[in-house]
């Protein structure tokens, strides 16, 4: 248990360092090792699947994509745009919404069962994959085409078109 | 598990692999010298020591004495967390990889292998993918634009190698059915390798296996012609060192990744008749010599190609991961699909 | 524009057929190449330890030769020095005393004889201009050094091992 607070805490502490860090780049590194100990909690959960994906998935994939993006555009602190106080009322006014919700969602979640597996194998591959395949067939398809979607989503917004183009 | 000689076995486990691989990566330096140099039809190292052997030394030594340089530009701990990062994920690759079969040594039984996780081949996977981070982020705290660049194409590189590398795994793995490396090689005993069963996916994997490890045709994040250095251009001194050990140990592991995947790992045909030959102890170190004959095989052909093919250019290498490789990959999974099922179905 | 000497060749480009396209047929042949060459002798010479036969009219170190009673040649005449389109050869001349007859052949001698070696540019001009054929260009290769004065030869280097010894 006392491995599970230290992790938490340090998730939670370098999710706060993302976004108070000044420089992007930082954060995005911040934004990694808060990956990480999202590894090591579902380590601990003895999910080792979603554990291995969330690494190479998030860490491995996305966040590099993340950090390939940043590298790319100069972010000096001049070129920084300066937000319309409009922004800024919106944006508050965005994340208050958002904190009631959660608040008002942790108020209707009675006391949970502490978290104790019914099966603690579940989380290995071979018993994911059986009730991947078994009782949720129809949502995981259904989420392969929501990708599939996106994708070509974005083909469409990547290539030119043909009118403008001309 | 448990008892003080097992955890004294494990660890001692983990410090001689470490050891190899290290030697393993300053004897590559010396034999891609010396490889190169016999392609050419030149001698290549002979001063130090007998043959030159003594050379890795030497070349270390100059490493560390070499004089520390931190652009005065550079954010000074991610310069230095670059190269740490880099030889770190080259080296926690090593856990996951059997050695060996079971080892009898007097009354003890010693797993040559440090860990055998469930999800063996993802972890290998993950490790991978992680290693992009010590060239991007040593190349983006140098400060300099060619050591970006070197960085950003790393990144890129590496993205879109993995995902022709995964797809190639999975068509494996939908013929083993175990994502445990220890399977996957008891699986392959005496002569059933896998390369018989997916020749096509080897193929690709070991293409992909060349850009993850940033091994020429695919060296262009340190394509010295464009980038100077590539992403170690402000680098010096041992953290200099690092980058290189780090390419030569990410070398090894894949060259140990690939015999263990799809060239029967340490598996040989007769070994049945060899192993009650030699006994339980002799005859998983012989068959630990068998499985280290293959890595040497695959560093040799690593080095190779290096001296055969010349360097791809950037959009040509983009063309060849994500219009060649990719449809390829995905070809193979359908066809090992329809093959596995074929063969189930007329009852083999 | 229209060929004068009919030599001209149109080249065609035509476009890869699959085989070429491929690409793995063009990379197998390529390391088979490669691999040749691997058990091929090597073509190097390791230099100090085996050393390439020089050619009949290499030019290397000078030489300051004695005649056949072991007597030096230079006069100090200076031709030499003249000749030399590097000016790296210099000289101060002295007069032989009684005495020294079988030490240099006639009156006047080189009391220092000095070549830069960094200067020369082995032309062997000086071996031309010698009335005297006191100086030639039969040595080795100037071995390296550390130091530019280093490179500056005098006599105790130029001259010829004496006879008897």
């Amino acid at each position: 248990m006392s491995t599970f607070y230290f992790i938490a805490f340090l998730s939670i502490f370098f999710s706060i360092l993302v976004i108070t860090a000044k420089n992007p780049v930082h954060s995005i590194l911040y934004l990694i090792l808060t990956f990480f100990t999202f590894t090591v909690h579902y380590i601990l959960l003895n999910a080792q699947f979603l554990a291995v994906v969330n690494f190479i998935v998030y860490m491995g994939a996305i966040l590099v994509l993340f950090l390939y993006t940043l590298m790319l555009i100069n972010l000096n602190k001049e070129s920084e745009p300066v937000k319309p106080f409009m922004v800024k009322i919106a944006g508050v006014f965005g994340g208050g919404i958002l904190a009631v919700a959660l608040a008002s969602s942790l108020k209707l979640v009675a006391t949970s069962n502490p978290v104790i597996l019914k099966n603690p194998d579940l989380g290995l591959v071979k018993n994911l994959g059986k009730v991947l395949f078994n009782e949720f067939l129809l949502p995981f398809e259904v989420s392969s085409i929501l990708l599939l979607s996106a994708m070509v989503g974005a083909v469409l917004l990547a290539t030119k078109d043909p009118k403008t183009a001309s | 598990m448990g008892s003080t000689a097992d955890i004294l076995i494990k660890i001692g486990l983990i410090l001689i692999i470490f050891v190899i691989s290290l030697v393993m990566a300053m004897y590559s330096t010396y034999a891609e010298r010396k490889v190169a140099a016999f392609f050419q039809d030149r001698i290549g190292p002979n001063r130090a020591g007998p043959w030159g052997l003594l050379q890795p030394l030497a070349d270390g030594g100059k490493l560390f004495l070499k004089e520390e340089i931190i652009p005065t530009n550079a954010t000074p701990f991610l310069f230095i967390v670059g190269p740490s990062l880099a030889i770190l994920t080259a080296c926690i690759g090593s856990a996951v990889i059997p050695w060996g079969q079971k080892m009898t040594i007097g009354s003890h039984v010693v797993d040559l292998q440090v860990t055998d996780i469930n999800v063996g081949v993802l972890y290998i996977f993950g490790v991978v993918s992680l290693g992009v981070y010590g060239v991007m982020i040593g190349g983006w705290a140098s400060n300099n634009k060619y050591s970006l660049l070197g960085a950003i194409r790393a990144a890129s590189q590496n993205i879109s190698y993995e995902i022709s590398m995964g797809l190639s795994i999975i068509a494996l793995l939908m013929l083993t059915g175990t994502l445990s490396l220890r399977e996957i090689a008891e699986q392959q005993h005496s002569w059933h390798w896998n390369i018989i069963r997916q020749p096509l996916g080897f193929i690709l994997f070991i293409v992909c296996a060349f850009a993850e490890t940033n091994r020429t045709p695919f060296d262009l994040p340190e394509c010295e012609t464009e980038l100077v250095g590539g992403y170690h251009t402000e680098y010096s001194s041992m953290k200099m060192g690092f980058y290189l050990f780090a390419e030569y140990i990410n070398m090894f592991i894949s060259s140990a990744v690939m015999a263990t995947l799809y060239w029967g790992s340490y598996n040989y045909p007769g070994m049945d008749w060899m192993n009650n030959l030699l006994g339980p102890t002799w005859g998983p170190l012989f068959g630990f010599a068998v499985l280290f004959f293959k890595i040497l095989v695959f560093i040799f052909f690593f080095m190779w190609v290096r001296w055969t093919i010349p360097r791809f250019r950037y959009d040509q290498l983009m063309d060849l991961g994500w219009k060649i490789l990719i449809p390829l990959a995905i070809a193979n999974i359908v066809l090992t699909g329809i093959g596995s099922t074929l063969l189930t179905h007329f009852g083999y | 524009m229209e060929s004068l000497s009919n030599k001209k060749k149109v080249l065609e480009v035509k476009p890869l057929n699959f085989m070429e396209r491929a690409y793995l047929p063009a990379i197998v042949s390529g390391l088979a190449t490669t691999m040749k060459h691997f058990f091929k002798k090597p073509v190097t010479i390791s230099y100090p330890e085996e050393k390439r036969e020089f050619s009949e009219n290499f030019r290397g170190m000078h030489s300051l030769k004695r005649d056949e009673n072991g007597k030096e040649r230079c006069t100090a005449c200076g031709l030499c020095a003249l000749s030399c389109p590097a000016e790296a050869i210099t000289m101060t001349a002295a007069e032989r005393q009684p005495g020294e007859e079988n030490l240099y052949r006639e009156e006047k001698y080189a009391a220092v004889y000095e070549i830069n070696m960094l200067r020369c540019i082995f032309c062997g001009l000086c071996e031309e201009a010698c009335p005297k054929e006191a100086i030639y260009l039969d040595g080795d290769i100037v071995p390296a050094d550390y130091l530019r004065k280093d490179f500056i030869y005098g006599k105790d280097k130029l001259v010829e091992a004496p006879l008897n010894q």
